[in-house]
């Protein structure tokens, strides 16, 4: 991985310990955290989800100047309730509690890395309007390697001591702790003068836990609002954490009719190109790869649970499953079909009954003797399965199998 | 920046790795190994492999430094630090006047190093390759590490010989596949670059077409790209400035994010589009426009490449690459012994334990058997040692023995060389070692003896004073029999407990009844002539051999290896490491023997 989206909270968190803001789960005791934050019930407060989606206010899922207790009114009626946001189903179960900030003046102001440098991004016109005021918008270049100097930063941005000091301090946090994106949309200044961020957006390197474990904390990384784990991609996720290989497995559509089982992320990214750009996205069943020589018992595992859905919705309808991959750089092929083949064996019945054709593609070590394998077990169990090795494309059985599932 | 003559410093060396760059060296013949020197930080020595069939040595250095100082001609370092150093150790090689290229391997360097050291190396006119990347290979000519591999991929390939066309790619896993394709469809590879699957690669997709622009032998090149990132726009600029004149085949990989209903991440850091423009849908749009040859899907990409090549073919541009067949490479042992291609006799026989498997097992029983159902330690001595679990009672006996003849106090031999080696600031094994050495013929050595005799008298049928005259017609001192210090008077309570114990449990003991007529003979003689504990031991485990019906030949060959001093050996070493153990904690001072205590003559 890399780049890793955080909750508003662990953003605002992370870039000033001190920030008055709290999270809300359904673990929550709000009553206890109300004595422990004495503020809550003394000023007015903005309570928002906070699960990785935009849009919150058109979405009326932003409450303003509440009470405490509207507050709590407002979080218990939607906490654990499932929404649709962006055409993603979803069920809400993060929020995050602030000051409600009475003000007249929205900034912008965001980070991002580039590759040679870092851009910061500052315009006084922030807030919903802010890309019609683009215009506005005042670019700051801080090229790899250098700081930002104070003087440069007041002039070029155009701003004064008090937000070149805001700037300056987030983007200090910005580079030491990993931040890959800072966004404030928009923040503004408090009746003291501190700056106040309104609403926050952050992406962290997950690659550099290593060494900000400290500060860091125990960050969470969530996953993207909606997405939820059936059983069987649960238990593909699990087998993956245990194993030193890739087990990967994404359900796209269970009652598509192409499904795959492709070795390697690359290739595996290719082969599901090529069903989209041959016209047939709304078959694809499954997302997935295996990749890092995973065992015989991984592998027929996997076969195993990809079998198991792609059989079950037995409508009469055609279906093929694409056992693909590129010439394999050290995995022993032989060896990881072994554990499809033991997978086929198993569902052969079904795998008739539902009308499957299964196509093969693989190259790399011990490929002729994996082909054979493969070749062998469609005669005896007489299922149709072709089966091509390096000397074919890569993705030369998937017009193959498109074929099949349009023919009657 | 590679050839035939290319060598590389390996950081924190993989042996397979090396190996595979060497037998690369063979295939193409080169007249040196691709790899100068090994370094592993804090170890100095030399690595063996092969070049061929040949066995040749790399030295190990301790630092970057020490290797670059030495191998001033290896200009490319290969970088196989964790994601946790390669950072750090990149550096120092950037640092070295004599490095030009450095290949990091690792995967998950933080985006904020991996762009550091892209500045470092921009600034000092070097190249990096990777991070995240399995790293290249110029066909005919130097490989870098696993790149392209097995040795028949690279001959199917033909990697060996150089081709003319440059590929560069993210991808790792992919490249392979992609030189199977330029195989298929032109005369091959001259130069393939995996830059990494990176957000912020050390050198570019275009910094590496850049190169292949400039060399006369690429005649056209070959990019795989993926979504996310802007570096194709790099490359599209470059087309549209005319910066690239020579024919590129492109394609962007990812056109099927569109379907995911949330945000995936694909198995690359940089494989994810957060924009329009880094969708793989508008960057193969974006280079087509450009005048980049792009096809409609991978699907035809084969088509695409072969179409360029065979046009530069036809007018003349491109003079296909001869094939040459590869020297071969010798198997490797263990490859050809696993593929039962040969075979070999071996050196050592085992036929009481096995910790091959997937559990050790003593003869035959597995360990979780012995734990779980509780086998006792004489039971694990006799599987060891019989290569059969006796029955309790015999199982019982050898503890027994282990339990009586654990130690004999500091004053015996043993003991007492055990204490002075240990007072002498010996450590535990030496001391224990001396003690052992002094068990022979006269300090407990005389079991087997006694056993020995006592059998061999009692199975011919000699009567107990038969045996004693024999005996002493030979001049022979009975084995197992008398004492320094016990008698008749005075009976050594151990063997009363060994008689004991065997009356009461053995199912016969006619060897100790033997023993004992025997000892009724020698103390008519003199009153310290009893049967002793050596002789006990070795008489009773006569009795137990042949009431566990071992056979007449086993049991003579028990006698005859030495086992039953074995139990004493065994035995004793748990009262001479308690002795070792007593002085070390003493903080026991040297020994000096008295010169009072010694006759000077």
């Amino acid at each position: 991985m890399a780049r890793r989206r955080i909750r508003e909270y662990s953003a605002k968190k992370l870039l000033n310990r001190n920030s008055k803001c709290v999270q809300v789960t359904p673990e929550t005791d709000l009553d206890d955290l109300a004595k422990k934050n004495p503020w809550l019930r003394e000023a007015k407060l903005v309570v928002k989800p906070d699960m990785l989606f935009g849009k919150r206010g058109k979405n009326n899922l932003v409450l303003l100047d509440a009470s405490f207790d509207d507050a709590k009114r407002f979080i218990m009626e939607r906490m654990g309730s499932e929404i649709e946001i962006n055409n993603v189903h979803g069920v809400l179960t993060h929020f995050i509690v602030e000051p409600f900030m009475p003000h007249e003046k929205e900034y912008y102001l965001s980070i991002v890395t580039a590759r040679a440098h870092d851009l910061i991004r500052f315009s006084t016109a922030g807030g919903m309007s802010v890309e019609e005021n683009w215009d506005k918008m005042k670019e700051f270049r801080i090229p790899v390697g250098t700081r930002p100097h104070r003087e440069e930063l007041k002039t070029i941005l155009g701003v004064d001591d008090r937000t070149a000091e805001f700037i300056s301090s987030t983007y200090q946090t910005f580079h030491d702790l990993d931040f890959s994106l800072i966004e404030f949309n928009p923040f503004t200044f408090d009746s003291d003068g501190n700056p106040f961020p309104l609403d926050c957006r952050g992406e962290l390197d997950d690659t550099a836990e290593f060494k900000n474990y400290r500060e860091w904390g125990a960050l969470e990384f969530p996953k993207p609002f909606g997405k939820k784990l059936s059983p069987e991609e649960q238990f593909i996720e699990d087998m993956d954490h245990k194993s030193g290989s890739s087990l990967k497995l994404t359900i796209l559509n269970p009652h598509g009719k192409i499904w795959t089982m492709v070795a390697g992320g690359g290739a595996s990214v290719i082969y599901t190109d090529t069903i989209v750009d041959l016209g047939m996205a709304q078959e694809i069943a499954n997302y997935g790869e295996y990749s890092g020589d995973p065992n015989t018992e991984e592998t027929y595992q996997y076969a195993k649970t990809i079998l198991d859905l792609a059989t079950r919705d037995n409508d009469g309808k055609r279906r093929v499953l694409i056992i693909g991959g590129g010439v394999a750089n050290f995995t022993d092929v032989a060896n990881t079909f072994k554990g499809i083949i033991q997978a086929l064996r198993e569902y052969k019945d079904k795998i008739k009954t539902s009308k499957m054709r299964i196509f093969v593609r693989r190259g790399g070590p011990n490929y002729e003797a994996g082909l054979k394998m493969m070749k062998e077990l469609g005669e005896e169990l007489k299922i149709p399965i072709d089966v091509y090795g390096p000397d074919a494309h890569m993705t030369k059985i998937v017009p193959m199998a498109i074929d099949y599932v349009k023919g009657a | 920046m590679f050839s035939k003559n290319t060598q590389a410093i390996i950081y924190n060396f993989k042996p397979n790795a090396v190996q595979r760059m060497l037998d690369f060296d063979y295939l193409c013949q080169r007249k040196t190994p691709s790899v100068a020197a090994l370094v592993t930080a804090g170890s100095k020595g030399l690595h063996k492999a092969f070049f061929g069939s040949k066995e040749i040595t790399l030295p190990i250095y301790p630092s970057i430094h020490d290797a670059a100082a030495m191998h001033p001609n290896a200009d490319v370092m290969i970088n196989f630090a964790s994601f946790r150093s390669a950072y750090d150790s990149s550096k120092l090689a950037l640092n070295e006047k004599t490095i030009n290229t450095v290949v990091i391997i690792a995967e998950g360097i933080p985006e904020n190093q991996a762009r550091d050291l892209a500045r470092m190396s921009k600034e000092k006119g070097k190249f990096i390759i990777g991070p995240a990347t399995v790293g290249g290979i110029q066909a005919g000519a130097f490989k870098i590490a696993n790149t392209a591999g097995t040795i028949e991929n690279i001959i199917t390939c033909k990697l060996h010989r150089p081709g003319s066309v440059g590929f560069v790619s993210k991808s790792g896993g992919l490249s392979n596949e992609m030189y199977n394709v330029l195989a298929r469809t032109t005369d091959g590879l001259f130069e393939g670059i995996a830059v990494g699957g990176d957000s912020y690669p050390g050198s570019t997709l275009l910094e590496n077409l850049l190169r292949f622009e400039k060399m006369p032998e690429v005649k056209m090149m070959v990019m795989l790209g993926e979504l996310g990132g802007i570096d194709e726009y790099d490359v599209i600029e470059a087309k549209k400035k005319g910066k690239i004149t020579k024919p590129l085949v492109a394609w962007v990989t990812g056109t099927c994010s569109g379907i995911f209903p949330t945000e995936v991440q694909f198995g690359h850091a940089g494989a994810k589009s957060n924009a329009e423009m880094e969708t793989a849908q508008a960057k193969n749009a974006a280079m087509k426009e450009a005048g980049i040859i792009v096809p409609d899907s991978f699907e035809d990409f084969d088509d695409k490449i072969a179409e360029t090549y065979n046009s530069l073919v036809k007018k003349g541009v491109l003079i296909p690459a001869k094939d040459s067949d590869p020297p071969k490479i010798p198997v490797d042992y263990a490859v050809a012994l696993k593929s039962k291609m040969i075979r070999k006799p071996t050196s050592i026989t085992c036929t009481i334990s096995n910790d091959s498997g997937e559990e050790l097992t003593y003869a035959g029983t597995q360990i979780s058997e012995i734990i779980e159902k509780d086998y006792s330690l004489g039971d694990v001595i006799s599987m060891l040692w019989f290569k059969k679990r006796l029955p309790a009672y015999a199982s019982k006996f050898i503890e027994k023995v282990l339990i009586i003849a654990a130690d004999h106090g500091p004053c015996v031999s043993g003991a007492h060389n055990a204490i002075v080696a240990s007072k002498a600031g010996k450590d535990l094994v030496s001391s224990v070692a001396s003690g052992m050495l002094t068990i022979g013929p006269r300090f407990g050595g005389a079991i087997d003896d006694a056993a020995r005799y006592f059998k061999g008298a009692h199975d011919r049928g000699l009567t107990a004073d038969e045996f004693v005259e024999e005996m002493k017609a030979k001049n022979i001192r009975i084995p197992g029999i008398g004492h320094r210090v016990k008698s008749a008077k005075n009976p050594d309570k151990r063997v009363e407990l060994l008689k004991k114990y065997a009356k009461d449990n053995f199912p016969e003991t006619k060897y100790l009844d033997f023993a004992l007529q025997v000892e009724q003979e020698t103390l008519k003689k003199a009153n310290n002539l009893i049967l002793n504990v050596d002789g006990c031991i070795g008489i009773l485990f006569v009795d137990l051999m042949s009431s566990c019906k071992f056979s007449k030949e086993d049991t003579e060959e028990i006698l005859s290896i030495g086992c039953l001093n074995g139990l004493f050996v065994l035995a004793r070493s748990i009262g001479m490491i308690g002795h070792v153990l007593d002085q070390k904690r003493l903080k026991a001072p040297l020994y000096r023997h008295p010169y009072d205590d010694i006759l000077f003559e």
